[in-house]
């Protein structure tokens, strides 16, 4: 329905269109080329690629370092998701809930490292670690991630919540059910979607984030963005193509999850 | 809520029960507060009282970064990569935005996701993308050479302008899923009103859906440039020696110089803006909306 019903499409339109047509090839097309990019069988990054190999993922994925610094990613993000879910779930539950003054303020408070600077916080934890001398350790760096991730459960759950009918819990309560019970049996279930989604996108926050492990990662403890960034300082290395569409992979398995529990919540 | 069920407590009982929940979800608070108050306003005011504490309390970071010409020129630089990038994707995103809040709810859903995908994908790996299509040898060059339309590879990366396209496309998302949040609720009877007062196309969208969009315009816009002014990553890797931003600044003071008297002031003039900014964001619209759809 471009234009208005019973309105013929003018020249106006199609250039709308056209141009509209163009930014999605502008934002498209590198993340497309880079993945198409990442198969090549050629020394160097030529696109479309002269043949097809799994070089570049055999060096990804053959390289001790590339794939410790895996496990060191999935451990950070996995302990991300585990922090911030717990702590998100719990306030917005007090945040959708409760009746109590000072509620806006607390919800910009929870939503605001979403804010500041990147940058900022991370120097900011560097200090605070440093003193600590707790800089390099994957628990520091997941703590720093569920600072970032925090916000994004938040406006998920609460979202959740808020679609959320109150009369069910009420219902359980009426015939019988203990605060917890109801909680755990009512709610939490029907709330579920709602909840796993959040932990995914904590988890790809995690994941996906290179300034707070940069400040705090050690020599020997990187994640995958950190040495992504090491190599590109150096050189543009077509293993980060195969690296680079990894990760990119990461994000559309947490999109297409997401999307699939949205479907079973609407059903 | 407790005392929703039960018509015969007495007034009483229902304040202490209501005082009891008030608690209860206050108890349910405090782990994000505690953690927040120690892992991020705790470090924030960390770097407020370095700023201004060098062997003892002076003001002397900010005087150094007044009083410098060079850092002057890198505020200024960042203002002016800022200003350009927003003004590049409010341009390139209106469009989009309008389209995707215009064409059928099924169509704008699987666009919406071309919009999303590269919004929730690494910066790093976003700009490593630019690196791959700008580079000398990069896949522009290769086929502007092939065309015939260049004798030898342009300089595309490592300048001001390889900063401006690889901040762009990080950035426009944010302005896209923007405005075209304010698109959708613009009642398109109001367009439709206008046409058969006699309006044209052009005047109906000028006179009546483009005043409608400003909120949109004005929060896209507030949004890519703040976060435009903290960026660090982008133009870290694809600017040249002298494309210096703030952040970049101050990832040098705190990593080779060790300066971090320096390095917080700079760090608190760029809080600084960017809490003004979002201030005036915030009474525009709410930050949550750009989420819309994700959960």
């Amino acid at each position: 329905m471009i234009g208005a019903e019973g309105q013929r499409t003018g020249p106006g339109t199609i250039g709308v269109v056209a141009i509209a047509a163009a930014v999605l090839v502008f934002l498209a097309a590198p993340v497309a080329i880079i993945v198409i990019v990442s198969f090549s069988g050629a020394d160097y990054l030529t696109f479309p690629p002269p043949r097809l190999s799994l070089r570049w993922y055999e060096r990804f994925f053959g390289t001790p370092e590339w794939r410790q610094s895996i496990v060191v990613s999935v451990q950070v993000a996995s302990l991300t998701m585990v922090f911030a879910t717990v702590l998100g779930l719990a306030a917005s539950l007090a945040l959708v809930r409760g009746r109590f003054r000072g509620k806006g303020a607390i919800y910009a408070m929870l939503l605001s490292p979403m804010i500041v600077p990147t940058i900022i916080t991370a120097i900011g934890l560097y200090f605070f670690f440093v003193k600590l001398k707790a800089t390099g350790s994957i628990l520091a760096m997941a703590v720093g991630h569920t600072v970032l991730a925090l916000p994004v459960v938040v406006i998920i759950i609460t979202a959740t919540l808020q679609g959320f009918d109150l009369r069910l819990e009420l219902a359980a309560l009426s015939l019988g059910a203990s605060r917890l019970v109801a909680l755990r049996r009512v709610t939490l279930p029907l709330i579920a979607p709602g909840v796993v989604s959040a932990a995914l996108f904590a988890f790809l926050t995690s994941f996906d984030e290179l300034l707070i492990p940069l400040f705090l990662a050690g020599v020997e403890v990187q994640t995958l963005t950190v040495r992504v960034w090491n190599s590109l300082l150096l050189e543009v290395d077509p293993t980060i193509a195969a690296v680079s569409s990894f990760l990119i992979a990461v994000t559309c398995a947490v999109l297409g999850a997401s999307a699939l529990l949205r479907r079973r919540t609407d059903v | 809520m407790n005392a929703d069920g039960s018509a015969l407590v007495t007034a009483p009982t229902m304040v202490a029960a209501d005082r009891r929940e008030t608690r209860r979800y206050l108890l349910l608070l405090l782990p994000a507060l505690l953690t927040l108050g120690t892992f991020f306003v705790y470090p924030l005011f960390g770097i407020l009282l370095r700023s201004v504490y060098k062997n003892g309390y002076t003001l002397e970071s900010y005087r150094q970064i007044v009083r410098t010409s060079v850092y002057l020129t890198v505020i200024a630089l960042t203002f002016r990569t800022a200003a350009v990038v927003t003004l590049i994707a409010l341009l390139l995103g209106y469009p989009l935005a309008y389209v995707l809040a215009t064409v059928r709810p099924r169509l704008a859903r699987v666009l919406v996701v071309i919009v999303v995908l590269p919004f929730l994908t690494s910066i790093i790996v976003r700009t490593y993308a630019w690196m791959v299509l700008l580079g000398r040898n990069g896949v522009v060059n290769q086929y502007l050479v092939a065309l015939g339309l260049t004798q030898a590879p342009l300089p595309l990366l490592y300048n001001q302008a390889g900063v401006v396209v690889g901040m762009t496309y990080v950035l426009l998302p944010f302005m896209v899923l923007t405005l075209a949040s304010v698109m959708r609720g613009i009642d398109p009877a109001l367009v439709r009103a206008a046409h058969s007062l006699g309006a044209s196309r052009w005047q109906a969208f000028r006179r009546v859906f483009l005043p409608l969009s400003a909120p949109g315009i004005a929060g896209g816009t507030l949004l890519v440039f703040i976060l435009s002014l903290g960026f660090f990553i982008t133009p870290a890797l694809m600017g040249g020696p002298s494309d210096v931003m703030i952040a970049m600044l101050i990832e040098r003071e705190v990593e080779f110089t060790l300066n971090w008297s320096f390095a917080s002031a700079l760090g608190v003039i760029l809080l600084a803006l960017t809490l003004i900014g979002f201030a005036v964001y915030y009474r525009l619209m709410r930050l949550e909306r750009l989420f819309e759809g994700l959960g």
